[in-house]
């Protein structure tokens, strides 16, 4: 019940070592390490400032737009290591794709969307492309809600169907992992439940990591849960063992809410 | 439960649930005291009181249940306050029970008393077992009190020697059975009765199990007493 992560017989997507970050002076991440198990959903929870989101956005390096801020140390995405000054961006982020706190789609139609990306990365016939929408749309379950209307604004979308729109359009491009920041807190409860759902789909196919503030939903949709608490992981484990029965004192008084 | 939530309510909440479960097993220690002396006293009065008490115990059980719900419900509970609510739940399955027991003895008492009671049948010596049962229920008591876990390991060890306060009694039983054919329907009131003080036991050290749940969040029931001991350390 209580395994570890590391006990856990599982290739890994990406390996962190020794990962320190910095916003010029100011150190968010101190000596992180840990393992993103491959087709997993790995949950990063803590509060405000903890380093949640600056360690998933160093994980596709989506850092690398704000001049001052810096890694150093290893992240290993299947032996390479990205963190790599030779590292191409692009490709990075096709193979690491992200869907962030608030919807964003594109200013064009659904089709559009969806199609924007993958056109950056492949030259698929106008057939090709119509099947790749489809499947993307119908990856992220909003197919059967916005097939008749593809050539409408994704703005037009309500905020639930406008986050899967942005998943699909993470998918679109078949990336191996996606990144989740806070993907529901903009959400009613009905499309965080279609979300979640939809988490649950996706991890046959892609890694998940997920930051999130709602504890109740790393429990529910995570296998793995890390802990971060200033810039440091306290503790990383099963979901499972965390919320039953986390082994450091600083985890077990965020989760059951006795945190000063 | 040590220190405070953020919500100041939902420590409330909890408070009053382990108070309910503190009144509830105060209840049924006195209910068994009563019905120890009802026994030991040939008291008609005092069985009667007991049976109808019992009733008051059976709706503090509904009563924590609905809290529990009410509180999974609202608040979400994880880690040390899951563990806590769902071993309160256990206890207060047990307590009931254990209040069941006493009822029995109360019943069995009446039975005794209006049947008309040979003297020579050892009534007093069941009182080893009755005492037993009692202190095991307030250490338990005391030590779910203070999630004590060094004391629950301690009722657990205890509730064996009330299992072999009963052997005892059983054999002894089974003398006068043999010697005195008359004394067979008596006695077998008498053998109910020491096992419902079994029972008793057995309840509390259902409860000490939960203690240990609570505090290290492992599951010691159905387990070996050398892996209870080193779950406890």
């Amino acid at each position: 019940m209580t395994a570890m992560a590391a006990d856990i017989q599982q290739r890994n997507a990406l390996e962190v070592r020794n990962l320190n970050f910095f916003y010029g002076k100011f150190q968010g991440l101190k000596n992180v390490s840990m393992d993103i198990a491959e087709h997993k959903v790995t949950a990063f929870i803590g509060p405000s400032g903890c380093g949640k989101s600056t360690l998933l956005r160093t994980l596709n390096r989506m850092y690398s737009l704000y001049p001052g801020q810096r890694a150093e140390g290893q992240i290993s995405f299947y032996g390479e290591n990205i963190l790599d000054e030779k590292q191409d961006l692009n490709l990075l982020r096709a193979r690491i794709g992200m869907v962030f706190q608030k919807p964003t789609p594109f200013p064009m139609s659904i089709y559009d969307n969806i199609a924007f990306g993958v056109k950056l990365y492949e030259s698929l016939s106008k057939g090709e492309m119509d099947d790749r929408v489809e499947w993307a749309l119908t990856k992220a379950a909003l197919w059967n809600e916005v097939k008749d209307k593809l050539h409408q604004s994704g703005l037009s979308l309500s905020g639930g169907q406008q986050q899967r729109l942005c998943i699909a359009r993470s998918v679109a491009v078949k990336p191996s992992v996606l990144l989740l920041d806070e993907p529901t807190s903009a959400l009613d409860p009905i499309s965080t439940g279609k979300v979640e759902e939809l988490v649950h789909e996706l991890k046959n196919d892609y890694t998940i990591a997920i930051v999130t503030h709602n504890m109740q939903q790393a429990a529910r949709c995570s296998d793995f849960t890390a802990y971060m608490y200033l810039g440091e992981l306290i503790e990383f484990g099963a979901t499972e063992q965390i919320f039953f029965k986390p082994t450091k004192t600083e985890t077990e008084d965020y989760i059951t809410g006795r945190f000063g | 439960m040590g220190d405070k939530h953020i919500s100041s309510q939902f420590d409330a909440e909890l408070n009053s649930i382990s108070t309910h479960v503190l009144e509830m097993g105060g209840l049924v220690e006195s209910q068994l005291h009563q019905a120890v002396y009802a026994l030991v006293h040939l008291s008609l009065e005092t069985a009667e009181q007991v049976l109808e008490t019992e009733s008051r115990i059976n709706q503090m059980e509904l009563n924590i249940d609905h809290e529990i719900i009410s509180t999974i419900g609202r608040r979400q509970p994880t880690a040390r306050d899951l563990r806590f609510l769902m071993a309160i739940s256990r206890t207060t399955q047990n307590l009931e029970r254990a209040g069941d027991e006493v009822a029995r003895v109360a019943r069995m008492v009446k039975s005794i008393i209006e049947a008309g009671t040979p003297r020579s049948l050892p009534i007093s010596e069941l009182r080893t077992a009755a005492d037993l049962a009692a202190g095991l229920l307030r250490k338990t008591l005391d030590s779910f009190a203070r999630l004590d876990t060094t004391m629950a390991l301690a009722i657990i060890k205890e509730d064996n020697a009330i299992d072999t306060e009963y052997d005892g009694f059983l054999r002894k039983l089974i003398t006068y059975m043999m010697e005195d054919p008359r004394t067979i329907s008596p006695s077998l009131d008498l053998l109910f009765l020491a096992k419902s003080l079994e029972r008793v036991g057995d309840h509390a050290k259902n409860i000490a199990e939960q203690i240990i749940f609570i505090v290290k969040g492992e599951d010691v029931r159905h387990v070996p007493m050398d892996k209870v001991e080193s779950v406890v350390g």
